[in-house]
């Protein structure tokens, strides 16, 4: 179990039973488990639909769409069954927040399930973990399973006459499948490629029937939010901007790890304080401050508040939370390819602008990379990202031409002086060939 | 849906609500380019083409996910627009081979035109293309991956239209691949294979040159080729194909069937036979010159004269010496309504005999009396299309009616019809049924009666007798239904189903049968009991100017039981082969003078005493009727040299015969004179018939072969079969109603004899298909097949 990093300005709302065993479900009900849940029955649908719109709560995924307005958004009446859908296909480069949930508190994401479904009215749950997640499948089928055993999944839940169970599913190794149609392709069996919207699946979503599909994180914030209150929860946060949020900082920083952070916290000081700054007292040369699809920051650009409006007046992303750290060691150029190397390889191929887009700038990269670059590569490689922005099928087009476009913009220099021999910076790590299935 | 409003380019538009922008633009003249757009199957958004600017939302827009709505403002052609269409195209053509040149659908290729519209001409990139060699999917399907765009066309038409599900998609990003559904890790030779009906819609579904025929692939490129729209000779249901015709040294070779224009009576639909299997014509085994029995016993070669004026003068001997009625007349169910109207005329009023019959695939005698007098109680083919609920009874459309098959799935698929189906078979159209019923062997008679309302039959009916009543129930609740009825169903009991079906107000009937004329072979009274529209010999009523013999004649089996009696002095076959599908033993026909037109030395040609060369449907002009009573216009695309037209050899054997020519054919006073158009401009055969016209102080462009002498005949005479001229020749299809006069003899036999053909079969013509005869090899190829049933 990888070690737990802590810092006196973290908030521990989310993170509260991490390194205490709440694995196990004895430990977990002695920390206040399944408490929310029985207040959520106790109280009714309305009010836990109030109390997380009270808690200015934003999906933790990365969009930040409001969770309490998503709930309401599923018609009270339905011919088909509605369902609880969790999103643990944390696949976001830099994004490890999900992992230490799964790892230190499963049964939060099973109370935050069912909460959800107490909300919407749904008798059943999905919780679908990334295919590289396996390990951690396992201990939430345990924690499921036990659940079921202490008789808080099944029929009559805690004697409310109400009946809700819990499924467990692992991907097969897909980022696509994190968006949100493209797991309930997947969890039905089939190719994990997105659906056409509208329709949205509050209204059709798993098997046709009306679906809340959340982030794991967002899932497991519930049953904390019921226990203190929406507006308690909503007082830790910066305007909008509801609660606390789990930020995974990596790259070039001392203390490495995940750190749950108010809402709105500096970046600056999440990366030099919380963090312990760069490592060996290098420079600073760029931040990836939301997943690696979030445009990069310049070191001028991170006296900047972590969260969702803030961010995007930056001109990047609070995105998945995963803050990646880059000092002046990098090269911007191989870190560019590095990133398009992901998503072309993730990439689902269903419409052109990503299936093609992707496979380009990558071919065009990879030759740059490995010295055979010219000046109009880096043009036609900025080229090909805005022809790709906003022209997708989904998001992960969008996703693949961020970054780059946030490379080659800010960056240029770098970009031109490496294709003239001047290279700046030293590679950490060999990029291979990626052979791809073709 | 109430209509909405909203303006396109500047355009104020109208469309019900719900509709899809792409489609009410369409409507509206306005293009807008898609490639993975295509109407009637699940909407992908895949291809980026349409998109379009819509006032208020922040991003372009797909046009094809779009529904209109109030108040729309949308712009399909800017700036903006064009370069992200253009940026679409150049990441295409990144990969794209470019190499139009060579490619079959070069010049009717949309990522050319869209190439062209966007100019997407430079390419941005400095590496190599990923390049993979072409697959031979199967003897009619080859795919081009470097060509393939991706645009998921060909697996939904697979799919969703033609329910085989052969095609998917393996891999993803940029290896993502069409695949077809044997993969060569499970194939005995390494290679990918495709186990599937062979229809080659995907190949029309593919908007670049990624999928191809392989019966077309690298021949010729599409502006070389004359297009003609011509009706398919296999099925009866009677769909267009549009033949892609070439010149050659002996005529005119066809060289593709498709029917990307869709403007038949079957939108979208073509399946294998009518795609490829026009390669009879082109066989080299067919008989290019009038061949007679000699002393010998041998055939020899002679002159078109020589062997008219030997077959008319031995017909006419045999009749003056022992009468007509020695003589048999058989036709065949793949002539056009008007060379069965002739041959029929010229049997009684030449030749003197109601010996006349064809191969009765249908008992379309019966269906016509039944509903004699109803008016609107018949189905044209396009009812089935539409039609809220269908009743099918017996018979197995996707194998002997794939149109049929086609237009029940899209009318599920699209209408949510209720389809009902009852079959002694697992047919796999019950896939699509709301309900299926089991019949017992040989219960279509019983099923009928049970329906009828004898509960007694009931056991007899089905073994599944407890789903009777509710299968019933279900579709006597129906208010609009169309009831389909196999072959199976004959006389008494195709009389008891029909009447149960009149008691449902909005019921609508169809006979299926199984060639392009079958229908029409009927209706124009080759029959020995029925004159032309089901008028009985014994009461000819506008027919008594024919002065036609009053006795019904000999049937088909009782024309070969004289001809074993030695009571046949002669046999008349025309584009038939009895011999063959009545199991005749040749001997029976050693006394009797046999004549025979036909395109191959088939079985009952083989015995014949003269051969005529006959064209087939795809060279020569006329019309057809198919299974629904629907009228259309054949017209002729290919030519070999060498043969000739039934119609004309009929009339040249009559004429020889002393017979007025212009007695048979009403020539010269018809609202179009034929100018050759009948037999084609390319044909050179205009002159040719010049020549014998000048010779018999005949005006040559008012031609005793003209097929529509005899169609103004037709229309005047037949019951039923007063078409407007205008629709048939400007290529529409016109429903004809029966309109049987009087009852039938109740003794008379049905004779129906289906022909149980399957998807890869065609009677004797498929024998001559090299495609046909490929493909069913393949898909007989067992370790091939098989490996991939295991694999399910």
């Amino acid at each position: 179990m990888p070690t737990l990093v802590s810092h006196p300005d973290e908030v521990k709302v989310i993170s509260r039973r991490f390194g205490q065993g709440a694995a196990d479900i004895d430990k977990y009900i002695e920390l206040d488990g399944y408490k929310a849940v029985q207040k959520a029955i106790a109280e009714g649908p309305d009010w836990i639909i109030n109390t997380m719109k009270a808690s200015g709560l934003r999906g933790r995924g990365g969009a930040g769409f409001p969770t309490g307005m998503k709930w309401s958004f599923v018609p009270k009446q339905s011919e088909k069954p509605k369902y609880v859908l969790v999103n643990g296909d944390e696949s976001e480069p830099g994004t490890c927040k999900d992992h230490v949930i799964f790892l230190h508190d499963p049964h939060a994401v099973i109370e935050g399930t069912m909460i959800a479904g107490l909300a919407i009215g749904s008798k059943m749950g999905f919780i679908y973990l990334r295919g590289e997640y396996r390990y951690l499948l396992k201990i939430m089928e345990k924690a499921v399973a036990d659940a079921y055993a202490k008789g808080f999944l099944g029929k009559n839940i805690f004697g409310s006459g109400l009946d809700f169970d819990i499924v467990t599913q692992s991907g097969a190794g897909a980022y696509e499948v994190g968006e949100e149609s493209a797991l309930m392709e997947s969890l039905e069996g089939k190719r994990g490629v997105p659906r056409i919207k509208p329709p949205f699946p509050a209204v059709v979503g798993l098997y046709g029937g009306p679906t809340v599909i959340n982030n794991a994180e967002t899932i497991a914030s519930a049953p904390h939010i019921l226990l203190m209150g929406g507006e308690e929860y909503a007082k830790i946060g910066s305007e909008r901007n509801g609660g606390t949020r789990l930020f995974g900082i990596s790259g070039h920083v001392e203390r490495p790890g995940v750190y749950e952070l108010p809402m709105g916290y500096n970046l600056k000081k999440a990366i030099y304080d919380v963090a312990g700054g760069i490592k060996d007292g290098k420079k600073l040369k760029a931040v990836v401050p939301g997943g690696s699809s979030c445009p990069v920051l310049l070191p001028e650009e991170i006296d900047v508040g972590l969260d969702f409006d803030q961010m995007a007046k930056a001109g990047t992303m609070l995105g998945s939370g995963g803050i990646v750290v880059l000092d002046e060691t990098v090269s911007i150029v191989e870190f560019a390819l590095r990133t398009i190397s992901f998503y072309q390889h993730e990439s689902c191929g269903w419409c052109i602008p990503c299936r093609e887009g992707t496979d380009w700038i990558k071919k065009t990269l990879t030759r740059v990379y490995n010295g055979g670059g010219s000046k109009k590569d880096v043009a036609n490689v900025q080229y090909l990202a805005e022809n790709m922005m906003g022209r997708t099928f989904c998001p992960l087009g969008d996703a693949a031409a961020m970054p780059t476009l946030g490379f080659v913009k800010k960056f240029r220099k770098e970009f031109e002086d490496y294709i003239e021999g001047h290279k700046a910076g030293t590679p950490i790590i060999t990029v291979e060939q990626l052979v791809g299935a073709h | 849906m109430p209509d909405v409003t909203f303006t396109v380019d500047g355009k104020q538009l109208t469309a019900p609500a719900g509709t899809l922008l792409i489609d009410a633009c369409k409507a509206a003249g306005i293009e807008v380019p898609a490639f993975c757009y295509y109407p009637g199957l699940s909407l992908q958004a895949a291809c980026r083409m349409c998109v379009v600017r819509i006032e208020k939302m922040p991003k372009l827009q797909t046009a094809c996910t779009t529904p209109v709505a109030e108040g729309m403002v949308v712009q399909t052609e800017t700036p903006e627009i064009a370069q992200a269409r253009k940026a679409t195209l150049q990441l295409l053509l990144g990969n794209h081979p470019l190499d139009c040149p060579v490619c079959d659908a070069g010049g009717e290729c949309e990522l050319q035109d869209m190439t062209f519209k966007y100019g997407a001409g430079e390419s941005l990139y400095a590496e190599a293309k990923n390049h993979r060699e072409e697959q031979k999917w199967s003897p009619v399907v080859y795919f081009d991956r470097p060509r393939c765009i991706l645009c998921y066309r060909c697996v939904r038409m697979c799919g969703e239209g033609m329910d085989v599900f052969a095609l998917g998609i393996q891999n993803r990003g940029s290896s993502a691949v069409i695949a077809p559904n044997i993969p060569a890790q499970q194939s005995p030779d390494n290679l990918a294979h495709l186990d599937c009906e062979q229809c080659g819609m995907c190949i029309d579904a593919c908007p670049v040159g990624a999928l191809t025929s392989g019966t077309y692939r690298y021949k010729t490129r599409p502006w070389e080729m004359n297009h003609v729209a011509t009706i398919c000779t296999h099925c009866g249901d009677g769909c267009k194909t549009t033949l892609g015709v070439r010149s050659t040294s002996d005529g005119a070779e066809i060289v593709r069937g498709d029917n990307r224009d869709k403007s038949g009576i079957n939108g979208d639909f073509l399946c294998n036979k009518g795609r490829y299997a026009f390669d009879f014509a082109n066989s080299q085994d067919r008989i290019t010159a009038p061949l007679v029995r000699q002393s010998d016993g041998s055939l020899k070669q002679v002159s078109w004269e020589e062997a008219f004026a030997h077959a008319g003068k031995k017909l006419r001997e045999l009749r003056d010496a022992r009468g007509g009625k020695s003589i048999g007349v058989i036709g065949g169910n793949r002539l056009t309504n008007e060379e069965a109207y002739l041959l029929q005329k010229f049997a009684r009023t030449v030749l003197g005999t109601n010996n006349i019959d064809h191969h009765r695939t249908a008992d379309y005698v019966t269906f016509a009396q039944v509903l004699a007098g109803q008016q609107g109680r018949t189905a044209s083919w396009r009812d089935t299309q539409t039609y809220p609920a269908v009743l099918v009874v017996g018979g197995d459309p996707t194998n002997q009616a794939p149109g049929t098959a086609w237009n029940l799935r899209s009318d599920v698929r699209l209408n949510k019809a209720r389809l009902y189906i009852a079959n002694t078979d697992e047919i796999k159209l019950r896939r699509q049924a709301k309900a299926f019923l089991k019949l017992a062997p040989f219960g279509y008679g019983f099923f009928a009666s049970y329906l009828a309302g004898d509960s007694s039959s009931a056991s007899n009916a089905s073994s599944d007798t407890s789903a009777l009543d509710g299968f019933r129930d279900a579709v006597k609740a129906e208010e609009k239904l169309l009831i389909l009825i196999g072959s199976e169903l004959r006389g008494a009991d195709l009389k008891r189903l029909i009447e149960f079906g009149l008691t449902i107000p909005g019921a609508k009937f169809a006979l299926l049968s199984d060639y392009v004329n079958s229908r029409g072979a009927a209706d124009m009274g080759l029959l020995p009991d029925m004159l032309p529209g089901y008028v009985p010999v014994a009461n000819p009523g506008s027919f008594a100017e024919h002065n036609v013999p009053s006795e019904p004649g000999l049937d088909m089996l009782e024309i070969f039981e004289a001809a074993g009696r030695g009571d046949l002095s002669a046999l008349y076959v025309v584009n038939s082969n009895p011999v063959a599908r009545y199991n005749i033993d040749p001997a029976a026909l050693k006394d009797t003078f046999v004549v025979v037109q036909e395109m191959f030395m088939t079985e009952t040609a083989q015995i014949a005493d003269v051969i005529f060369p006959a064209a087939n449907l795809y060279e020569k002009g006329g019309s057809v009727t198919n299974s629904y009573g629907d009228l259309q216009l054949v017209q002729k695309a290919g030519d070999r040299a060498g043969v000739r037209t039934d119609f004309e050899m009929i009339v040249r054997v009559a004429d020889k015969m002393g017979a007025d020519v212009r007695a048979l054919v009403p020539f010269g006073k018809g609202l179009r004179a034929d100018m050759g158009q009948t037999r084609g401009a390319q044909s050179g055969e205009a002159d040719r018939h010049a020549v014998w016209l000048t010779a018999n102080n005949l005006e040559p462009k008012l031609s005793p072969f003209d097929p529509w002498a005899i169609l103004d005949e037709i229309q005047r005479l037949v019951p039923g079969y007063n078409v407007l001229r205008l629709q048939l020749l400007s290529g529409n299809d016109q429903h004809l109603e029966p309109s049987a006069a009087a009852a039938a003899n109740p003794n008379r036999r049905d004779l129906v004899l289906p022909s149980g053909d399957n998807l890869f079969t065609s009677g004797t013509l498929g024998r001559f298909s090299p495609m046909l005869n490929d493909v069913q090899q393949y898909q007989g190829n067992e370790p091939l097949i098989q490996i991939h049933t295991a694999a399910e």
